[in-house]
């Protein structure tokens, strides 16, 4: 059995003794064989020396008992990394960023609490998924959404505190955003509730998130100061109906207007589902494309291009050229396209969609094309046509783009994301291709000829690139190599990641380094007052405790 | 299990040591009468089957596990219609994962639970 750096055996032996009394000796796993199973299983560094696994894991069933490991942890200086659903693939995983750590697995901690159909919330624990949610939502019979990321399995609690997100209305989008009230048990094993739910018999803890006085959710975000064991959620009552209608502009230029209308139309409400972008020219599909694609067969990156538009663009020295346009022109493709999403009232979506075309109409050579115009629910026969997550339906369809396939016939064994986020503007696209593009060269990077961004949050748009993890060793140490000097080459230009696996979070937290690091020793400062044992999730998001901090300096 | 063996050629040696032991195992299980499992756990199974293996390798558009037996030229390539899924393999997939299916762990999927999807994939197996 492994032991956690830094605690003596006997210790090691005592805590586990008293873990099994806390939760049950079945829920507390040491055996190799049951350890091995918290793994990180994109790990980019899986078969290395360096991989990050843990010494055991115990799984709590209920707040009372996570108190009682934590004091346990806190007797013995055990380091702990809690974890809910094990699913934040590609960006992590079930394995500790310390090499040695304890496993806390909430998965067990599996109740919906509350879900309340007509103030649209619900409460959970940390080990329910979107699938038990949803499922949850359908045996009641409630007219609720459940904004969901593209893999269904993992938890709203996790993904929220990743500050993953989703498809629906912007308020629900950003899934730290859309939450209301946390449980948290400290480092000392005391408990605490946020917003509303700090006051005793609160009627609001899910209805106002800021309660009084300083909030403090986000710092229980991507962090290690806490463990959350309940959250609350703002859900999205079912709307009337779902209007597409996607925008196709000419020219290379015109992503800069394209972008702007866009910005516009979102932010005043005009559109309100997620804006989804991409090149009839380039073949870069835009995301609702994937499920057609699948159910064809297809690929869901981008179309081998056609011979003579890769010559046009090998000559004229790349893409921002008269002789593109022009190919576009003459094939009748655009260069641009922007898929609008509408939810709402059938009447206002369709008053809406007329509007967004009259903003639009100021791009010369505009066109439009209608999309989808569903009554909601969707019929059975809907469902499957659609891009289930924009319907607030979970599902793993999204892991096909990384499966064997007729064009991948020898996949990868995993994936990390590389996701600076960018100013929302069609100049910084261009730009963050230009900059990508030539890095990619480089470091020998496969990119595409050209990404578009994700269009998850509001205000800025994120370039999200897959790195595949392998079971090469040298791949992957040439792939993390790459990773690491994008992380230099966005930082350079002003852009820094949004999230990312524990392989890369102290490089990037390093690069947010304004004023010496000032944020990074405020971070340090609390944790060292809240945990001072340093026994929660040591070295999460580039926050070490005390004595890790003191041994590497 | 042949096709198990060719899936993994370009694996590293601990992948190749997995399908090795696969193998052996599968071999073990075929020259040894078991007893058929009883329809109560083939039904607890199902529902197993249908919470945490269904979005994968069901049926219908957008399950990848069964797109990526469709690109390996599995037939069938749902899982439910397989007669020749032995109990070692299932519970291998299941606790090791394979490629981009991660492993699945025991607060997520029971040995019990586990016990009873092996049940009802082989259900319709030859003894």
């Amino acid at each position: 059995m492994k032991v956690p750096p830094g605690v003596s055996a006997s210790d090691f032996a005592e805590a586990i003794k008293q873990f099994e009394e806390a939760v049950g000796k079945e829920w507390v796993f040491t055996s190799d064989e049951d350890v091995a199973m918290y793994r990180d299983a994109y790990s980019p560094f899986m078969g290395e020396p360096e991989e990050r696994v843990a010494s055991a894991a115990v799984a709590p069933d209920g707040m009372e008992q996570v108190q009682k490991v934590v004091r346990i942890a806190n007797r013995y200086k055990i380091p702990i990394y809690p974890v809910s659903t094990g699913k934040n693939l590609g960006y992590g995983g079930s394995a500790p960023v310390l090499s040695g750590s304890v496993v806390l697995d909430l998965k067990r901690m599996n109740r919906i609490l509350e879900v309340n159909e007509a103030n649209a919330y619900a409460l959970v624990e940390p080990g329910v998924s979107y699938f038990d949610l949803y499922r949850y939502i359908q045996e009641k019979g409630l007219k609720l959404w459940v904004d969901v990321p593209d893999p269904g399995w993992g938890s709203p609690i996790g993904n929220a505190l990743d500050r993953g997100g989703g498809y629906l209305m912007p308020q629900y989008r950003n899934h730290f955003d859309s939450h209301c009230g946390m449980e948290v048990v400290l480092a000392n094993g005391e408990v605490l509730r946020t917003g509303m739910g700090a006051l005793p018999g609160a009627q609001t803890w899910q209805q106002y998130k800021s309660g009084f006085g300083p909030w403090i959710d986000g710092m229980f975000s991507q962090s290690n100061f806490g463990v959350v064991t309940k959250m609350g959620f703002w859900l999205m009552p079912e709307p009337d109906a779902y209007l597409s209608g996607t925008v196709v502009v000419p020219r290379h230029d015109d992503l800069i207007p394209l972008v702007r209308i866009l910005t516009y139309l979102e932010d005043t409400r005009v559109t309100n589902g997620m804006p989804d972008l991409g090149s009839p020219l380039l073949g870069i599909p835009m995301l609702s494309d994937f499920a057609t694609r699948f159910e064809s067969g297809g690929t869901p990156f981008e179309r081998p291009l056609d011979p003579e538009l890769s010559d046009l663009i090998a000559k004229g020295g790349g893409l921002a050229t008269s002789a593109l346009d022009g190919y576009a022109q003459r094939k009748g493709l655009g260069y641009w396209s922007c898929k609008l999403s509408f939810y709402g009232a059938s009447k206002a979506n369709a008053a809406n969609w007329e509007f967004a075309r009259e903003k639009f109409s100021e791009i010369p050579g505009v066109r439009f094309e209608e999309g989808e115009n569903y009554k909601l629910p969707l019929t059975p026969e809907q469902r499957e046509k659609v891009h289930k997550p924009q319907f607030g339906i979970p599902s793993l369809a999204m892991f096909s783009i990384g499966a064997r396939s007729a064009m991948n016939p020898e996949p990868a064994s995993g994936h990390m994301w590389f996701s600076p986020i960018i100013p929302r503007t069609g100049e910084a696209i261009f730009e963050a291709n230009r900059v990508f593009a030539q890095a990619a060269k480089e470091f020998g990077l496969p990119f595409l000829s050209f990404n578009l961004p994700s269009t998850y949050w509001e205000r800025a748009f994120i370039f999200i690139f897959a790195f595949p993890v392998t079971r090469d060793v040298e791949f992957n140490k040439r792939n993390r190599a790459a990773f690491n000097k994008l992380i230099q080459v966005a930082a350079e230009h002003g852009w820094g990641e949004y999230r990312t696996a524990p392989a890369f979070q102290d490089a990037i937290m390093n690069t947010y380094s304004y004023n010496n690091h000032a944020l990074l020793h405020f971070h340090e400062t609390v944790k060292d007052a809240i945990d001072p044992n340093g026994i929660l999730s040591a070295g999460r998001y580039g926050i070490w405790p005390k004595h890790v901090r003191e041994a590497k300096s | 299990m042949r096709h198990l063996a060719k899936a993994h050629e370009k694996g590293d040696g601990m992948k190749n040591a997995t399908v090795g032991l696969l193998a052996a195992l599968s071999l073990m299980l075929a020259s040894t009468a078991f007893a058929a499992p009883d329809q109560e756990q083939i039904e607890r199974g199902h529902k197993v089957y249908d919470k945490w293996c269904f979005p994968c390798h069901g049926t219908g558009v957008g399950k990848p596990g069964t797109d990526s037996l469709v690109a390996r030229g599995q037939k069938p390539a749902v899982l439910e219609e397989r007669t020749d899924l032995t109990v070692p393999a299932i519970k291998t997939f299941v606790r090791h994962g394979v490629l981009f299916m991660p492993m699945f762990r025991k607060t997520e999927v029971s040995d019990a639970d586990l016990d009873a999807i092996a049940a009802y994939l082989t259900r319709n197996n030859k003894p």
